[in-house]
């Protein structure tokens, strides 16, 4: 663009009259009056999110309140409660709780070996180290989730590494005692439930360090150091300085690792026992029962307990901590 | 200057860090090894032998490339639309205060807050009441639905940086709003968009859950290889599939860490 183009001459008028054509004048629109601007640009996510998604939600929390006839396996639309009745039925009752207790327990173990990692990488890693511990957490994140299973299975499977580990370190007693404990064993870990366990921690454990992380960056060094000159022990520090400081960003970590649980239903179904998640009977209740209903309200037990959960991470100012 | 740098950190610490990350990296390399072992039938430990005819097969199998194909073309097309409303999305909520900034941004992040099978089970259900039959497009729906997030996160950041005089003064300088965007705004916010699309692209590579729901009978490469994982034809193959999805993947998350290390948007880097 010339220079004489781009700078109106004196005597040019104070205001310019508007641009030509049709690009101009919406440009012109835009620059008068950015309302529009705001809207035309707000439509188009706000549609798609709206309608694809909330759309969606609100077709499937409608279908929880029809119920399927027993007889002839149809859905009825009308308004009703007894699908909700249903949900407490005590296999269905079985099924939430233990999922539930699934999902704290693996918010609980990936909260204690995200800690050290979170904090190594939060107070001594600098430069290349810091470098290589961000990418160290973010690659397992974004490897491929199946394959990560996959990898599990490998590890856990009968004739797998850990048997051949354990057996090399003549502890094969050790994996068959625990195996033989009622409710965590099973055959093998890879139809256990200490192997659902154990694949839910490694699969969702990224997720519980960045946050935990990012909570203990703002955590001045010079504060431990005052705890201990104060004459409190490692113990003591971490217990009423550390800990406490970072308790937002492992409740932020924690949403992630709990939510994520409470939903899955590929993990149980290819490591673990025959016995359900939420997951597993929602998808087996849409799919081979073809009872949507059901289905349907078993997906809102999750979107309860994660509102629950939301709110109280929230006044607990987790969110600060994203 | 705090007075806190240059110390060593305490045994422990540094044991209990280095089992964490080796916890995390040692099953993705075993995947390495297993792509090479000649054992057919199971997961025995060490390989009793290795080889390298598994690649072969695999490049020999038309229902891998047919699944790896859909699976590309899915990922780009939705990259493509979550980046179209992730960037609109962003410029509207960071340029401007207005009523229900909040409940956009909630909006943006719901679909992947909640757990995947809630949104997979909610399209379905939806194509169902609405009588949409299964095709390409019913998964691009549900990819891009959940990609925005992605596209908007790098983006907002930016945004956060880039001085809003800037535009002003490129209007001052009489461009329009189309030049202004065209030579102003998208140079500022092109690597920012790069890493986001590329997050997004190997977000919906990698989706399962949701694509279960909206597939119907189409064959996506994780929908392939969770068939393999439940019922297995021929476990070298899947072994070899995995390697190069880990191989795949790796490669747009460098990059999109390269683009955006410089700025302040890297997560726990502080604020």
């Amino acid at each position: 663009m010339s220079l004489d183009a781009a700078m109106p001459r004196a005597s040019a008028p104070a205001i310019l009259p508007g641009s030509g054509g049709l690009r101009g004048a919406l440009s012109d629109l835009f620059w008068r009056k950015p309302k529009v601007l705001l809207l035309l640009m707000l439509l188009p996510p706000v549609l798609w999110l709206g309608i694809v998604y909330i759309g969606s939600l609100f077709a499937l929390l409608a279908q929880s309140f029809f119920s399927i006839d027993e007889y002839s396996g149809l859905i009825n639309r009308q308004f009703t409660l007894k699908t909700y009745g249903d949900l407490l039925q005590a296999a269905n009752l079985d099924i939430i709780l233990r999922t539930v207790t699934m999902a704290a327990l693996v918010t609980l173990a990936s909260a204690i070996i995200a800690f050290p990692i979170a904090y190594y990488a939060a107070r001594y890693a600098r430069g290349r180290w810091k470098a290589l511990f961000y990418l160290g957490i973010m690659l397992p994140l974004w490897s491929s989730y199946l394959v990560k299973i996959y990898a599990w299975k490998l590890i856990l499977a009968k004739e797998g590494i850990l048997t051949w580990l354990f057996g090399k370190l003549h502890l094969q007693w050790l994996i068959d005692a625990w195996l033989s404990l009622p409710v965590v064993g099973g055959n093998s870990l890879s139809v256990s439930f200490t192997g659902t366990f154990i694949v839910f921690v490694y699969v969702w454990l990224p997720f519980m360090i960045l946050p935990v992380q990012a909570a203990l960056e703002r955590v001045p060094g010079n504060l431990v150091e005052a705890s201990s000159d104060l004459g409190a022990s490692p113990g003591q520090t971490f217990r009423n300085v550390l800990f406490p400081l970072a308790l937002p960003g492992i409740v932020a970590g924690s949403i992630f690792t709990f939510s994520l649980t409470l939903g899955d239903y590929i993990i149980p179904q290819i490591i673990g026992t025959s016995r359900l998640f939420i997951g597993q009977a929602v998808y087996s209740q849409q799919g081979t029962a073809g009872n949507i209903p059901l289905a349907a309200a078993f997906t809102v037990v999750p979107i309860v307990i994660m509102g629950f959960y939301l709110w109280g991470a929230k006044r607990m100012g987790a969110f600060d901590a994203l | 200057m705090r007075s806190d740098r240059g110390q060593s950190a305490p045994l422990s610490l540094k044991v209990a860090a280095a089992c964490g990350l080796l916890f995390l990296h040692l099953p993705l390399l075993l995947i390495f090894v297993y792509a090479f072992t000649t054992e057919e039938k199971s997961f025995v430990w060490p390989p009793p032998g290795l080889t390298t005819q598994w690649f072969a097969v695999t490049w020999n199998r038309p229902d891998v490339w047919q699944a790896l194909s859909l699976s590309v073309r899915v990922a780009a097309i939705s990259t493509a639309i979550a980046l179209i409303l992730g960037t609109l999305c962003s410029a509207a909520v960071s340029r401007t205060k207005f009523f229900g900034r909040e409940t956009i941004s909630l909006l943006v992040i719901l679909p992947i807050a909640l757990p995947g099978i809630i949104t997979g089970i909610a399209l379905r259900s939806a194509f169902s009441l609405a009588d949409i039959p299964f095709s390409f497009w019913t998964i691009v729906l549900g990819h891009a639905t959940f990609c925005v997030v992605v596209v908007y996160n790098n983006a907002v950041a930016r945004f956060r940086r880039t001085s809003g005089s800037m535009i002003e003064a490129s209007m001052d300088l009489g461009a329009d709003g189309f030049q202004t965007f065209r030579h102003v705004v998208l140079p500022n916010i092109a690597t920012a968009l790069l890493a986001g699309g590329m997050l997004a692209f190997a977000l919906s590579f990698d989706e399962v859950i949701v694509t279960t729901f909206t597939a119907g009978q189409q064959q996506t490469l994780p929908i392939w290889m969770l068939e393999e994982l439940i019922r297995p034809r021929q476990r070298p193959v899947t072994n070899v599939v995995a390697m190069v999805v880990v191989l795949v993947t790796l490669l747009p998350i460098l990059a999109a860490y390269y683009l955006t290390r410089d700025g302040d948007q890297i997560a726990g880097s502080g604020k």
